[in-house]
């Protein structure tokens, strides 16, 4: 994993200070909250409907077991005992009191972290697959392109006051788990014919009120060209992005009302300018230097196959659930890719104590070779257990509530925090997503019905990505009540597609069985095989709407 | 942000953010900002409720509070509760965590 050097110290520490001093000023009445918020912004400070908000960086969602400790320190320390992992591979704490922010971004600072780039009109935190490194088929490990990307775009003077946020996701994998065609660049590491890395980018995507999914802007950008290009882009966003509105001002307006053509266009010839200056090509010393750093963990030469793990799947039940559903192939013989489900039934999603973020950093240290990702949607991974291990890993998550076997599955939701917590929801989205938890609960039922991600939203912003869950939900507020609307057929994977919105909205009472009908459709319709996605898209909306509204 | 104040509303109450820690706060008959919606001024009218809020908003009142805002209260017997799903969670806390905000102090006391 990527270690600070000295200048990465300084960097983060000087921030610390520097926001410590604007608290001061702020608390002491020198500073007005006009003056105060954009700033609170650009060190991940929201205020919150019951108190401030703070989102702490995780790039690209990979933690050390120490700094995994330091989530569990400050949930307990600073917050109420725990923390929510978001759809940004972050983690959100909701309590905390703006006077104690610095001391609490100083212990951060202790484990390299921060929270630069989780707010404010700049290059937020990159994000990637969270089983990079650890999965068969990759290029190359995603977290080495999304590194430098992360240190090229930290400060960027040019790029600090964008029209909007922009977000980049990165993926090597031909399953992309990293959204990234819902997002304003969009990275696919690849090999061309020649056995050289490179890059894939898509332009314009994104959710909120005006959903797209990104346009492949190039095919192949060669590796020590990735920045330039990069660059390019962002420029031509940050010339012509629109200003005058906020609810336009996304690049991904900018690409569909320029359209496709003339903005490769736009990209191409100020990325001739770029590249010609040479100024932005990265040293091959560098790209090593970087790469070492995710060099693989020195993982033992096993069988590809374990007695011990087989025969705990044929004594416990429990554990072969388990791993039916969370275990993942591994690249390396003799290990698996663990998955944690942070969607305990009735739980809330992403939401994780303190003490069970402990246990999941020494699982990490013990037997995961000290890492720990975090998803998209909002679960954890230990991604290099040895299959040895993997039953006494599932028994210590067992023992903490942490073992859920619901990997994709209906009851693993994406729910943002919703008007529980959020100042800009409309409609409370957790409790729907515990009720629907709640309704499937049975784990048979749920093998039965198979993939199938519901993605919940408490207002059109679409934090809880409810624009390309296989079913979405939208919180509406109407005259002051709940109101939730469905969607069907989105989905945020390579074949990323926004869903259709099914008809008039549902109340609360009734949203749960709407929920339910919509998928004894699809259990009743399916051919062989199919799931939820694939029936859809054979059969349409007319027969789920049917069921829905006559 | 959404269901604040509506414009036909009879009853209003004035809420914000504590400056120190983000806590929910009224305004209250005496001139504070307290943590108990029940200790909130009800102002009856329009021309009342524009009163409250002004008096809530003396020179120095960034040194205290965040955005104070008008809220639509409803009357409820003998007392008043907030009109809105919103003014409701930050009156209690969280709905998914009733060990925490409001709900969880006045259970303690």
């Amino acid at each position: 994993m990527y270690r600070y050097d000295e200048f990465d110290h300084k960097l983060v520490a000087d921030r610390v200070n520097q926001f410590r001093g604007q608290v001061e000023r702020r608390v002491s009445g020198a500073l007005s909250e006009d003056q105060f918020k954009p700033l609170r912004l650009m060190n991940g400070v929201y205020l919150q409907l019951h108190a401030y908000m703070l989102r702490v960086a995780i790039p690209y969602g990979t933690l050390r077991s120490e700094q995994m400790r330091m989530l569990a320190h400050i949930a307990r320390k600073y917050d109420r005992g725990y923390g929510h992992f978001t759809t940004r591979q972050n983690i959100q704490y909701n309590w905390p009191a703006l006077d104690e922010i610095p001391d609490l971004l100083d212990e951060l600072a202790c484990v390299e972290m921060h929270a630069i780039q989780t707010s404010g009109n700049c290059i937020r935190n990159v994000t990637s697959d969270q089983y990079a490194g650890a999965i068969e088929g990759e290029a190359e490990d995603p977290r080495i392109v999304s590194e430098i990307i992360r240190q090229w775009s930290t400060f960027h003077p040019e790029f600090t006051y964008l029209p909007r946020k922009f977000k980049i996701a990165v993926t090597a994998h031909k399953n992309d788990r990293a959204a990234i065609k819902l997002h304003d660049i969009g990275i696919v590491v690849k090999q061309n014919d020649a056995g050289e890395i490179g890059y894939e980018v898509h332009v314009g995507g994104g959710q909120g009120r005006t959903p797209f999914v990104a346009k492949k802007m190039t095919d192949f950008v060669p590796k020590a060209k990735l920045l330039a290009y990069l660059e390019a882009v962002m420029r031509v966003y940050n010339m012509l992005g629109r200003r005058d509105n906020s609810y336009k001002a996304r690049i991904k307006i900018l690409v569909h009302e320029t359209g496709e053509e003339e903005m490769r266009r736009m990209v191409e010839e100020e990325f001739a300018k770029i590249d010609a200056s040479e100024m932005l090509t990265v040293p091959q010393e560098e790209i090593d230097r970087i790469s070492a750093y995710f060099a693989p963990p020195a993982f033992e030469t096993l069988p590809a196959d374990s007695q011990a793990f087989s025969q705990a799947q044929a004594d416990d039940a429990d554990f072969a659930r388990f791993v039916r559903a969370n275990v993942v192939a591994h690249k390396q013989d003799g290990y698996a890719i663990v998955n944690i489900s942070l969607k305990p039934i009735g739980g809330v999603p992403g939401d994780a104590t303190d003490a069970q973020m402990d246990v999941i950093a020494d699982l990490a240290e013990r037997f995961s070779h000290d890492e720990v990702r975090v998803t998209h949607e909002q679960n954890l991974v230990l991604p290099h257990v040895k299959l040895d291990d993997v039953k006494t890993v599932y028994d210590a998550l067992a023992a903490h509530e942490l073992a859920t076997a619901n990997l994709g599955l209906i009851s693993d939701q994406i729910a943002c925090p919703g008007l529980d917590y959020c100042n800009l929801a409309n409609a409370r989205s957790i409790p729907l997503a515990q009720e629907i938890s709640e309704r499937f609960s049975d784990l048979d039922r749920q093998y039965d019905i198979g993939e199938l991600k519901i993605k919940i939203s408490g207002c059109i912003n679409a934090c809880g990505h409810h624009h390309v869950g296989h079913i979405g939900i939208l919180g509406v507020d109407k005259k002051g009540t709940e109101f939730y609307q469905i969607s069907l057929g989105g989905a945020a994977d390579e074949n990323a597609a926004i869903g259709q919105i099914t008809g008039r909205a549902f109340t609360e009472e009734d949203i749960v069985d709407a929920i339910e009908t919509v998928v004894t459709t699809y259990t009743d319709l399916r051919a062989d095989g199919e799931r939820f996605i694939d029936t859809y898209n054979r059969v349409g909306m007319a027969p789920f709407k049917e069921r829905l509204y006559d | 942000m959404a269901q604040h104040a509506a414009k036909r509303a009879r009853f209003q109450a004035v809420t914000a953010n504590r400056l120190s820690d983000g806590e929910v706060v009224y305004f209250s008959p005496d001139n504070r900002w307290v943590e108990a919606f029940a200790m909130a001024e009800v102002a009856d009218g329009a021309e009342a409720a524009e009163t409250l809020l002004a008096r809530a908003m003396p020179a120095d009142f960034e040194a205290h509070v965040l955005e104070p805002y008008l809220f639509e209260v409803l009357e409820d017997g003998q007392a008043y509760k907030p009109a809105s799903v919103r003014e409701t969670i930050r009156a209690a806390g969280p709905t998914v965590r009733l060990d925490l905000g409001k709900q969880a102090e006045a259970k303690a006391e």
